[in-house]
């Protein structure tokens, strides 16, 4: 994908400034239930489930034996003892491998719900709209259930984007007319149909990390310093180590006591060139990491980038340089750009946790 | 009598690689060979006229890419056309294909089963690590891991970095994977006995062994360690059929001033004073060199152009129980039009592969039961291909030539020799299986040639009719192979070296062998290598 770079801000501000939506149908999802479908996913997973309440949804990742992510995605605590597992990647093999001794069922639905991310400061509105009436009293990660033409729509507060947003789940036989009442309901919002590119520019603005882009599962590495375990991508607050078994916790345990390969690092970089797949050098010019993910910011007009550090650079205030390779008019150019590391998301309005939500 | 430098028994591929490296560095080099062709089992023959068979092998993926390009091979006529496709189809009529789209791949599994599905790449990884890991070992000398020479130090060494490089577990893997059976490797990914069947084929052809045996895992990975083009795991036609490799390779050979004698069967080396001196062939020709290497199956080089009494008898029992167990046939067809299968409708892209009709693992099995039995199997297992609906050099336009490789077939009927009776008693066992899946088959049938171990030892050479000059177990691969002690492509007589697939890395239409015989000689001849080393990826 190549563009004129001077329209890309226009471009891309455009769609998610007043609201968007993304289709989510093809993420993988797994219902998982049966007696012991908590204790299984606190088997699979690194943080504590038993702390997603049922109608919260909570962020995660899970991993191998040897502590290494193998996907990350996010866990809806759907009604009492009854779960869905959103993932990236195709996890049927690994959950039912990991299920052995669990009286669990668990089953791939990914063609069996209809998923639209709604993301964007008028997205409150919009649902609100359409009839979900009291929709702006959903805290993030909540999740209710609104009454949608002869059947039920659920609606989460959760998104890709770091702005305010829902996504809504419906049985796929009504996907077509939630679609069209959104956009008829929908028009004094703004809203529009969102692209890939628009949503990477958004999840890289959040600072949320993509697999296969930033990080290699686990069971996808064929050499042993490809993937990645979540400390090296900064999610060690997902780790919990007062849980007694999970998988990883031993390889992440001896992590912990011995040191970290690889650290996850947000980088502003002057200029204004996108620095994919850059080289990061330190001030002698050595090799100390490389950039994952890179963007022009819209919201925060900012070049921003997440990039894969070799321990110990990375550190806030560590002089650090991108090698960026930019093209004009099929020229090729060069040029050598400082960075900064910062410390949460390029862009975090307040408007992304207000509850009530606002209109706008 | 004519003197050489060198003197390689044998032009099938592995040889005249051989030789194109002797040559190039200079040496003054004599191909013989036993039949009016050239080729051995890398051969293309016009047997109906105006059809071009690949006789024996027929499809191209281990050929070393390194070689293709050191010796010029396009330059010489050679051209590899990756094909696509592939399916099996079950007595039901179900279909399960093969797709190069990995989404699509995965949907396909999933259709049969929906984790077998997912299982797909976790399978994929595994193998391709595996090919990883082999892979630059295809073109470097074993190392003999009980001698202390600097040069089997640095290349032991070379093979623990390796190791490491995919992490500790990986040595475990590595030593289960190399000694247990395809069935038990695919039962660690797959549930569907279909897919696991669909997946096994690659691991029994050209080996004695049935899926449950231990030992198959590895020859599937024999079958993945190629590529076309860097895709690996991938397969190609020679377009002008097989025949095509070796006679660019022979084409490369003599642009190096090397010279081939054909309807010259060597009958003898002759060794004087402990160390070789040249040939003597069938006709009565003498011909003097200080090296000879052979392109034979070890078995044959020892038992049959030795006097064993020159050999030391530990030796001459190593070549006697060399394992080499005949276990495959072909028949090749010519037909005057495309079959059609009904289970594929038409125009179906996946018959652009190989087909096979399958059902389960315990189907596989019962085929190798027969042979063990001492007959072919009455269900056998087929690969079949249509290389004429990709290479139109082939045969004429509208007509077709069907490859069929068949499995098992054993080397003795009973106990005793194949019959003409018996050969067509296996001919027309893997024609009804075909019909059975393919009602307009049999019409369309012009001329098949049938190759039985019988005629695949006598036109080919092959002990048994073994295609891989030897089998592909851990007792006879790596620093085995094809002896302890007798990897490194040297003879037990001083100026005797072997260099066909019966020494490492092993067979196919690969190259390698040939080519690491050549350093080999080089080396002890002190002359610079002209063999290139493998690529790397780190
Ligand atoms: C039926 C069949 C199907 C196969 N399918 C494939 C395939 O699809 N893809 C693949 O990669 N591999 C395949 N293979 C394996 C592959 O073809 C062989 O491993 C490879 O061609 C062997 O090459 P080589 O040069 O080592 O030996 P050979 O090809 O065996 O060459 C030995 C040569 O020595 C000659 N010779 C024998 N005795 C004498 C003598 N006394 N004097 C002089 N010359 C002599 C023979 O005539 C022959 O030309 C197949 C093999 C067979 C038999």
């Amino acid at each position: 994908m190549r563009h004129k770079d001077h329209f890309k801000t226009a471009v891309y501000q455009t769609p998610f400034h007043p609201r968007t939506s993304f289709d989510l149908t093809p993420m993988t999802k797994h219902r998982i239930t049966g007696k012991d479908a908590l204790p299984f996913l606190n088997r699979l997973i690194t943080r504590d489930i038993a702390k997603i309440k049922p109608g919260r949804v909570g962020y995660c990742v899970w991993c191998d034996d040897n502590g290494q992510v193998i996907d990350d995605g996010t866990v809806f605590h759907l009604r009492e003892g009854d779960y869905r597992l959103c993932s990236q990647e195709r996890q049927l093999d690994w959950l039912t491998r990991s299920a052995h001794g669990f009286d669990v069922k668990i089953v791939e639905d990914t063609h069996e719900v209809a998923a639209l991310a709604l993301q964007g400061p008028t997205s409150c509105a919009v649902l609100k709209a359409i009839g979900c009436t009291g929709a702006e009293k959903l805290k993030p990660f909540d999740i209710a259930y609104f009454p949608f033409a002869d059947g039920e729509l659920m609606v989460s507060r959760t998104g890709f984007t770091g702005d305010l947003g829902y996504e809504l789940w419906i049985d796929p036989a009504r996907a077509l007319e939630l679609w069209d009442a959104l956009f008829d309901k929908g028009g004094n919002h703004g809203i529009r149909p969102m692209g890939t590119h628009a949503l990477e520019v958004a999840r890289i603005e959040a600072g949320f990390i993509q697999a296969q882009v930033d990080f290699l599962p686990a069971d996808q590495a064929i050499r042993i310093d490809r993937s990645r375990s979540p400390f090296e991508l900064d999610l060690g607050r997902l780790v919990d180590f007062s849980k007694p078994n999970f998988n990883g916790r031993r390889a992440l345990l001896e992590e912990r006591r011995r040191g970290s390969r690889y650290r996850l690092v947000r980088l502003d970089i002057e200029g204004n060139k996108p620095a994919r797949s850059a080289y990061i050098y330190d001030s002698k010019r050595n090799v100390v990491g490389t950039v994952t993910s890179a963007e022009w910011s819209p919201s925060a007009k900012s070049n921003i980038a997440l990039a894969s550090m070799h321990m110990p650079w990375g550190r806030p205030g560590d002089e650090l340089w991108a090698e960026i390779y930019y093209q004009r008019e099929l020229k090729w150019s060069r040029v050598m750009a400082r960075c900064r590391v910062v410390e949460g998301a390029f862009f975090d309005p307040p408007r992304r946790r207000a509850t009530p939500a606002a209109d706008f | 009598m004519t003197n050489y430098d060198a003197i390689v028994v044998g032009a099938g591929h592995n040889g005249l690689t051989n030789a194109a490296y002797l040559a190039r560095a200079g040496l003054k080099v004599l191909v013989l060979e036993r039949m009016p062709w050239i080729g051995g089992a890398a051969v293309s023959r016009e047997i109906e006229k105006g059809w071009m068979y690949s006789n024996c092998s027929y499809v191209c993926s281990l050929l070393r890419p390194e070689l293709f390009r050191d010796l010029e091979l396009a330059r010489h006529g050679l051209q590899v056309v990756p094909y696509g496709g592939g399916v099996t189809i079950t007595r039901t009529g179900d279909v399960l294909g093969n797709y190069t789209d990995e989404d699509v791949q995965r949907r396909e599994f999933a259709r049969h089963n929906p984790r077998d599905g997912d299982a797909y790449h976790r399978y994929s990884t595994d193998v391709i690590r595996q090919c990883k890991f082999i892979r630059p070992l295809l073109l470097r000398t074993p190392p003999d891991p009980t001698s202390f020479k600097p040069r089997d130090i640095r290349e032991l060494i070379y093979l623990g970095r390796e190791f490491t490089k995919f992490g500790e577990q990986f040595i475990y893997d590595t030593l289960r994977f190399y000694t247990m059976s395809i069935a038990d490797f695919l039962g660690e990914y797959f549930e569907s006995d279909l897919i696991k069947a669909h997946l096994s084929g690659s691991g029994i052809i050209g080996s004695a062994m049935g899926v449950y045996s231990p030992g198959t895992a590895y020859v599937l990975l024999h079958h993945y360690m190629g590529d076309v083009d860097g895709s690996i795991g991938a397969w190609g036609f020679a377009r002008g059929g097989m025949g095509a490799v070796s006679n660019a390779i022979a084409s490369a050979y003599k642009s190096f001033g090397g010279e081939i004698v054909t309807d010259a069967p060597v009958e003898r080396v002759i060794v004087r004073n402990g160390r070789v001196a040249g040939v003597a062939t069938a006709n009565g020709n003498e011909y003097r060199a200080k090296i000879v290497v052979s392109n034979l199956d070890p078995k044959r080089t020892f038992t049959k152009l030795f006097d064993e009494g020159d050999l030391n008898p530990e030796f001459v029992k190593r070549a006697r129980n060399f394992k080499i167990r005949g276990s495959s046939g072909k028949l090749n067809i010519a037909l005057d039009g495309l079959p059609e299968f009904p289970a594929l409708g038409r125009d179906n892209p996946l018959r652009f592969g190989d087909i096979h009709f399958l059902d389960s693992l315990e189907k596989m099995e019962r085929a190798y039961d027969d042979w063990k039995n001492g007959t072919w199997s009455k269900e056998p297992y087929l690969d079949l291909l249509i290389p004429s609906m990709t290479d139109p050099t082939m045969t004429p336009p509208g007509k077709h030539f069907m490859s069929v490789f068949v499995q098992y077939v054993p080397p003795k009927i009973h106990g005793r020799d194949w019959t003409d009776q018996d050969r067509d008693g296996f001919k027309n066992t893997v024609l009804d299986q075909i019909g059975r899946y393919s009602p307009n088959f049999k019409s369309l049938i012009r001329h098949v040639e049938v190759r039985t171990p019988r005629e695949l030892e006598d036109e080919v050479g092959l002990t048994e009719g073994n295609i891989f000059q030897g089998e592909l177990t851990m007792d006879q691969l790596l620093f085995n192979r094809p002896f302890p002690g007798y990897a490194q492509y040297r003879g037990p007589v001083k100026g005797f070296y072997m260099c066909g697939s019966g020494t490492h890395p092993g067979g196919g239409v690969m190259a390698a062998p040939g080519a690491n015989a050549a350093r080999e000689i080089l080396l002890d001849l002190k002359r610079p290598s002209l063999v290139p080393e493998g690529w790397q990826d780190d």
